[in-house]
């Protein structure tokens, strides 16, 4: 594998992530299967909202926008039409897929358009300081769910699969080498990918829910622990499960793999 | 120019569209602008485009931009809940520098209003509808052919100051079919992108004119762009000496050239006592009853503004040292008014004709409110 600073913008840095977030190992593993796709660098764009995993467009070295909140779909649709040479992926958070972006998402797998989106799930917004987001568990502390949240939350995948998307998986940052896998295996298939990767926020989620630290909340990831409320030093972690029955109701790997036509616009399908 | 035939209004604006060289359209229906899209569907295709109906307004400005980052000349067209939809985008665009056209066909409102009325109730909402200090350019035809002419404008404007250009008109202009000459070449005008092999390209640095070249996605230069303030590189930064000269850079590339984009046509106003300032349909009411008047001895005149914005307060301001009196003529419950109020200065008694009942405002109206304003005196 290339150095990934191949595909850095070391002039940015340092990044505005926090201590222990697990976007940073989502960022490393992207760049991995860029690389292991050997992608022409200048041929890849990638299309962001709003929220601490869209920032992470301003240090990869590729063509980035970095748009408004929840609507990089719909940006990522607009340049893919324009330019069906280029590979354009998302990357968009919890928060800005599924609350504010939810209808842009479900509609560009609804129209099966060749792009790759990337969600990147922490339970929470971040950016914002720890508000409950649609995927905040039910009984979860956030700032704006103090004695713990009511409202149930999504399934991005299934919601995903419900839409229409043909490619759907899961990862979890804790497994940066499948999620590698995965996510080339995403871009390479044609048509509308979306691989949700489960990501972490020690810094609101761990510390209001009292779950430790970046490290232990990798580990129960890991583990595949439910991780609420208890702290790691008081946890029995139940032993290594298989991926088909995860306590956090949590299936990983790639849950659809369909082929259908490919939506590209109406436009003259043969050349003038 | 082509045979003469009966075109719509909202055909000329895809026919200028595409005469301007526009490749993408990216659209959501409302009424009564829905005829655009439904006329580029059917040219963009054997044109080399690309026609794309998305899940509403924001995520069709959201697809122009991510077009026009593409590198094709791109626009949508929408009417008043959309365009409220669209102000988020207006702003990206505004901040992020990327060309677009943005379509207002205006219908009554607030909110759901009068949805196949006339109105020109969004006059202000398209200089000031997104949040923050911005530059607005906004162009307002008064017939058919001229939604032709402004529609190629606003793309070589656009392209030219890389920014979002407005073009705006009530339901009347939209829909009314008048036989007109389509001209079969225009001048266009495309946005200035860097030297394939420059090095350190910085996206955000300024060119001529203040407007740093844009290049496209995709083919060679890899680059950043964001809606937050940001630097030369078009890399985010809060240092407020750098945010304060990007907002002063994208103010000025519009108040620079103001006088260029400024428009406004004169109708017998060299020896006008009493003049209209009217746009849009009413700027052709208003033509018609400055001809009655002036068959009753009444030296009326016209002011017609084909940009709204920048406003063209020089043209009003010359006009008001001359008139006795303005009455400004407009859709809606006073909106330009107050622009002409505060350009005439106090050298001429400014006076409004106001109307918002999803009624075109007649040439009769106009005859008796210059009566009423007591003619020339």
């Amino acid at each position: 594998m290339a150095d990934v600073k191949t595909y850095l913008r070391e002039w940015a840095m340092p990044h505005v992530l926090c201590p222990g977030c697990a976007h940073g190992i989502v960022m490393r593993g992207f760049l991995a299967a860029i690389d292991q796709l050997q992608l022409d660098q200048d041929k890849v764009a990638v299309v962001a909202g709003i929220g601490c995993s869209s920032r992470i467009v301003g240090y990869i070295d590729f063509c980035t926008l970095h748009g408004t909140h929840g609507r990089a779909p719909a940006f990522a649709s607009g340049l893919k039409l324009a330019r069906p040479d280029l590979h354009v992926m998302v990357i968009t958070g919890d928060g800005d897929g599924l609350a504010i972006g939810g209808n842009h998402l479900i509609h560009a797998a609804r129209r099966n358009i060749d792009i790759t989106v990337m969600l990147l799930n922490n339970s929470i917004y971040g950016m914002t300081g720890g508000q409950a987001a649609p995927t905040t568990p039910e009984g979860a502390v956030a700032s704006t769910t103090p004695a713990g949240n009511t409202e149930p939350n999504f399934d991005a995948c299934k919601l995903m699969i419900g839409a229409g998307a043909s490619f759907v998986a899961r990862v979890l940052a804790a497994n940066p080498i499948e999620m590698s896998k995965v996510i080339a295996d995403g871009v390479r298939h044609p048509g509308f990918s979306f691989i949700e990767i489960i990501s972490d926020c020690p810094e609101y989620y761990g510390r209001y829910n009292k779950v430790g630290g970046g490290a232990d909340m990798l580990t129960w990831m890991a583990r595949r622990d439910a991780g609420v409320a208890v702290p790691l030093s008081e946890k029995k972690f139940v032993e290594h499960v298989p991926s088909s029955a995860v306590p956090l109701g949590m299936t990983t790997g790639v849950l659809e793999r369909d082929i259908r036509p490919v939506f590209t616009g109406v436009r003259r399908q043969e050349p003038l | 120019m082509s045979e003469a035939r009966l075109v719509q209004g909202n055909e000329a604006c895809a026919r200028g569209a595409l005469a301007a060289g526009c490749t993408f359209y990216g659209g959501y229906p409302i009424t009564p602008s829905s005829e655009i899209a439904e006329h580029m569907v059917r040219l963009l295709p054997d044109a080399g485009g690309v026609f794309v109906q998305m899940e509403d307004e924001i995520a069709s400005l959201a697809a122009v931009i991510g077009a026009s980052l593409a590198g094709s000349k791109a626009m949508t067209a929408t009417s008043g809940p959309g365009f409220s939809l669209m102000q988020e985008h207006i702003g990206f665009a505004t901040m992020a520098e990327v060309p677009c056209v943005v379509v207002d066909v205006m219908r009554g409102g607030p909110s759901t209003g009068l949805p196949t009325s006339p109105s020109q109730g969004d006059v202000m909402q398209a200089r000031w509808g997104t949040h923050g200090d911005h530059p607005a350019i906004v162009l307002a035809p008064s017939s058919v052919g001229e939604v032709f002419d402004l529609t190629v404008r606003a793309f070589n404007l656009a392209e030219r100051f890389r920014t979002p250009v407005i073009l705006i008109y009530d339901e009347v202009i939209g829909h009314t079919r008048e036989s007109v000459r389509l001209p079969d070449q225009v001048e266009i005008i495309d946005r200035v992108r860097p030297a394939p092999d420059s090095v350190d390209f910085r996206p955000k640095a300024a060119g001529p004119n203040g407007v740093p070249p844009l290049p496209a996605f995709g083919d060679g230069h890899r680059f950043h762009v964001t809606g937050l303030s940001h630097d030369e590189r078009g890399f985010p930064t809060d240092d407020g000496a750098v945010a304060g000269a990007l907002l002063s850079r994208i103010h000025s590339k519009v108040a620079d050239h103001e006088d260029e984009i400024s428009a406004a046509e004169t109708f017998m106003l060299d020896d006008a006592e009493v003049a209209f300032f009217a746009y849009g349909i009413v700027g052709r009411s208003a033509r018609e009853a400055v001809l009655r008047v002036r068959e009753a001895g009444i030296k009326a005149g016209l002011i017609r503004p084909t940009t709204l914005w920048p406003f063209p307060g020089r043209q009003v301001a010359v006009a008001a040292k001359q008139v006795d009196k303005v009455i400004v003529a407009e859709m809606n419950l006073g909106q330009l008014i107050g622009e002409v109020e505060r350009a005439a200065a106090g050298q001429a008694e400014v006076v409004g004709h106001l109307r918002a009942d999803g009624e075109p405002i007649t040439p009769s109206e106009l005859v008796g409110a210059v009566t009423a304003a007591g003619g020339g005196n």
